[in-house]
């Protein structure tokens, strides 16, 4: 690691901290509304100030640094989950699976994924309680974001196929299951991390797109998408530049993200 | 001989292509047909909610919207009209989709062609001039740029066209920007580092002959297969960019019939672009064996 990938994991660190401290630091609850005192600007009682609601946006963005950041990482672990399920299996068997497999890959990595995503949320009620929408979100983004990391997984697992420590476990009478769980996916858990790192970014920057749109975690739970949707008018932001916070902050993860780890080439 | 076997196997690669797109698309249309036939509300017209309809009319209104048909009959309806260019009709907005896709998609295709073209205009001519000039200070700074740019959503990029009133095509550009360059720029480096170039620059080849005569021939195979899926990125970046900018295209279409839960119209207007992604993919495939075959 260089200096630069510490500093950046470092910060990562510090980010994770205050995700689960943010109990302990809310100074109000993230829904309740000052009405009195609606766009405030920061104060010691409201450090950055209060949202067009008026509702602490402090509170607002530690919760929704805690929703953004539980939300991707869950999502990207089941998308890794399948992708490591699914690529191992092909990657192991080999012959007409693995040629399916990859066929259905290669055609959904064809496909532009936000349409994918829309198609989906279109089939699901829209009308639904915000912590419903995280669940939405997580799972919408888990079960299709399988396609990036199963290519590099069966590769992987094709090279272990012919390896002589599993010819040597089939010749001693081991079945297709604990060849799987026993030599092969030990094998190749330092590329599932990988890939669940790799996943993150993605996932963090498509919650926010989604939820620009409405179509992502619903009000009033707050999300990064979320806070960063109350922007669509910049001209105020010169006057009140604190609200820029969430974007900063999101984009200091995305792109600590993309330090520590390795190049992703092409992402959708 | 040699070179009618390649044309003939390169013909063969073409036709293979083009019936897989096919059986894709029969299979796309069937998926298609299953989700609108399936969805929650099919079919169902505020009419019937009417207390002045008796019941038996409200039966006759089903019986003319053939809801009583069998999974198959439905199929070949819908199959049948497709072949006529019907696509059915939108629920929200009460037209036909063919129409609002004909309508909608030369205003997509126009912003996504000229924000692609800007994109790889920027993104290789910058990944050349790094290799040429190969100074770490622009190094440094491209990279940052590209990862700032990496980290905004694309609906923070379409915000920020709102206010700078920029047009849409420049807002698709600069999502898609660094998904290229970065690709690009390793690409380059690689190829750049090949035995023959070396031998090249030992010969004292200048920089640029090395550029057009050894390292692009040998980047242009997946440089071709690369512009296929930034077709994909472009669409994708649409729908936020289109939304936000109030441009009347695919993306807002599909943003406005995934708000209004309107199936036949976003999983018409996915097929659609599907389709469009699939050729243009097995299109810049094709093109990149062709000249990967004619440099060998």
């Amino acid at each position: 690691m260089n200096p630069l990938q510490k500093l950046a994991a470092s910060a990562l660190c510090a980010i994770f901290v205050l995700m689960v401290l943010a109990t302990f630091l809310l100074p109000t609850p993230y829904a309740r509304q000052f009405r009195d005192i609606p766009n405030a600007d920061p104060s010691t009682a409201h450090p950055l100030g209060t949202d067009a609601l008026g509702r602490d946006s402090l509170s607002r963005l530690l919760y929704g640094t805690r929703v953004s950041l539980l939300l991707a990482p869950a999502a990207a672990l089941l998308s890794t989950m399948i992708a490591a399920l699914l690529g191992s299996i092909a990657g192991l068997l080999g012959g007409w699976f693995e040629r399916i497999v990859l066929a259905a890959t290669d055609l959904s990595l064809a496909l532009p994924w936000l349409f994918l995503l829309l198609v989906v949320r279109a089939t699901l009620p829209l009308d639904v309680p915000p912590f419903v929408s995280v669940v939405i979100a997580f799972l919408m983004m888990g079960l299709l974001g399988w396609q990036a990391p199963i290519r590099v997984i069966c590769a992987a697992a094709r090279g272990v196929r012919d390896s002589d420590y599993l010819l040597l476990a089939r010749s001693s009478g081991c079945r297709p299951a604990r060849l799987l769980l026993g030599h092969v996916a030990p094998n190749l858990r330092p590329l599932f991390y990988v890939q669940f790192f790799i996943s993150i970014p993605l996932f963090i920057l498509t919650e926010a797109n989604l939820s620009i749109l409405g179509l992502g975690v619903m009000e009033p739970m707050p999300s990064w998408g979320n806070l960063v949707r109350g922007f669509e008018d910049f001209s105020t932001l010169a006057a009140s530049p604190w609200r820029l916070v969430p974007l900063i902050l999101l984009v200091i993860v995305v792109m600590c993200f993309q330090l520590v780890l390795p190049s992703q080439e092409v992402t959708q | 001989m040699i070179e009618t076997r390649k044309s003939t196997n390169f013909f063969r690669l073409g036709l293979r292509r083009l019936l897989f797109l096919v059986c894709l698309g029969l299979g796309g249309v069937l998926a298609s047909a299953t989700l609108v036939r399936f969805a929650p509300g099919y079919g169902a017209e505020e009419r019937e909610l009417d207390p002045r309809w008796r019941a038996d009319s409200v039966e006759a209104l089903r019986q003319k919207q053939g809801l009583h048909r069998g999974l198959p009959s439905f199929y070949f309806h819908y199959l049948s009209a497709l072949a006529h260019g019907d696509l059915g009709e939108s629920d929200s907005l009460k037209r036909p989709v063919g129409e609002l896709l004909r309508r909608r998609l030369p205003v997509t295709g126009n912003s996504v062609i000229r924000g692609l073209g800007v994109a790889w205009l920027a993104a290789a001519g910058l990944a050349s001039l790094g290799l040429v000039t190969r100074g770490w200070w622009f190094e440094a700074s491209t990279t940052a740029f590209n990862s700032l740019l990496l980290s905004l959503p694309s609906a923070v990029v379409a915000m920020l066209a709102v206010h700078l009133r920029t047009p849409v095509f420049c807002a698709i550009a600069v999502v898609v920007f660094p998904r290229l360059y970065g690709y690009i720029r390793n690409l380059l480096v690689r190829s750049y580092h090949q035995p023959h170039v070396l031998a090249a620059r030992a010969r004292g080849l200048g920089s640029s002959a090395i550029l057009l005569r050894h390292v692009l021939p040998l980047a242009a195979p997946p440089l071709l297969a690369l512009f296929g899926v930034s077709f994909a990125i472009s669409f994708g970046a649409a729908i936020p960019i289109e939304a936000l900018c109030d441009s009347p295209g695919l993306g807002q279409l599909a943003w406005q019939a995934a708000l209004s839960r309107d199936l036949p119209l976003i999983v018409n207007v996915t097929l659609v672009v599907s389709l469009v992604m699939l050729a243009a993919n097995s299109l810049a495939d094709l093109a990149g064996r062709a000249f990967a075959g004619s440099t060998q």
